[in-house]
């Protein structure tokens, strides 16, 4: 059913969780710095944690939930992508509705 | 489930020995998506809500960000803990299993602890969730997470029990396998958190 290939593919080695667990403290730590010291302008800061946010849920993704394409887990990626779709629609059309709502009554 | 259909499975996994029931997982996997739903829901409603702070504070007065950093960090470790002890419990190592699994319950307790002080210090200085709607939308957002946290928790505290009691039995690697995508799935959840209520709020 399953050979070592892909066996190692679902459930991580050492290696894999250390790689994920180093670039997850960096995708971290940057935002958190960025805002308690206030480096920069706001506008940058924003597009900058939201930038690293979604580059860290695809580390995590990846190294740790063992998301990928093999015959094996690409059912559980499928089903990901189409959460996510449902996911993108139901958050970022609520927000667009009610911001645009709510300019057209100032 | 039949009876008939657990029997078929133990003996499906004893030709399997490394197998972790993929079909059972990826069961678990669906629920989680749902959850996915549930969390994207709430996101939502506090996109909406937080800017509306009746007069009373906002993020940026209330949020401190070293205090959300431990807890980052308290979770984000956790993560790795388990990981090892995944690794730990398919080379069917039962004492590696055990400490790393306890580990991780130390650490998510640490976070649940750091959670529950924050709560109780904002209720005690006036701004409970009925302050104002962007009140409720945190407690309503962060508190979803920290219940799910806390489910987690328990969860592995049984897995841990059942361990000592009886030892790797043929579902063990498939029970342990569930909580390990339960707990890597709210870590996401809370990178989502720490970014869109804790950072965003307090630029």
């Amino acid at each position: 059913m399953s050979g070592h290939s892909s066996e190692a593919n679902t459930h991580g080695s050492v290696k894999s969780y250390l790689t994920g667990f180093v670039l997850s403290v960096i995708l971290t730590a940057i935002p958190f710095w960025m805002v308690m010291t206030e480096t920069f302008d706001k506008g940058p800061t924003y597009i900058t944690i939201i930038l690293l946010a979604i580059v860290q849920i695809f580390v995590h993704l990846k190294y740790f939930l063992h998301l990928n394409f093999s015959d094996q887990g690409k059912l559980d990626t499928y089903s990901f992508i189409f959460a996510a779709v449902i996911i993108v629609m139901v958050v970022a059309l609520s927000v667009w509705i009610i911001y645009a709502s709510n300019a057209m009554m100032m | 489930m039949s009876t008939t259909h657990l029997n078929t499975h133990d003996a499906h996994d004893e030709h399997h020995d490394h197998d972790p029931a993929p079909h059972n997982v990826f069961g678990f996997w669906l629920y989680l998506m749902t959850d996915c739903l549930l969390f994207a829901s709430v996101f939502a409603t506090y996109a909406v809500l937080f800017m509306n702070t009746a007069g009373g504070v906002s993020g940026k007065d209330i949020f401190e960000l070293d205090f959300v950093a431990y807890e980052t960090a308290a979770l984000l470790v956790s993560s790795i803990t388990y990981g090892f002890a995944m690794i730990c419990a398919h080379n069917k190592n039962k004492s590696g299993t055990l400490s790393w699994l306890l580990v991780t319950f130390i650490l998510g307790g640490i976070f649940i602890a750091m959670e529950i002080y924050e709560f109780h210090h904002l209720i005690v200085n006036g701004n409970g969730p009925q302050t104002s709607a962007f009140l409720s939308a945190f407690f309503a957002l962060v508190g979803t997470h920290g219940l799910h946290v806390t489910a987690g928790l328990i969860w592995m505290a049984i897995l841990m029990i059942e361990l000592v009691v009886s030892g790797f039995g043929s579902r063990t690697v498939t029970r342990l396998s569930c909580l390990s995508l339960f707990w890597h799935f709210l870590d996401v959840v809370w990178i989502c958190v720490f970014t869109v209520v804790y950072l965003m709020g307090a630029i």
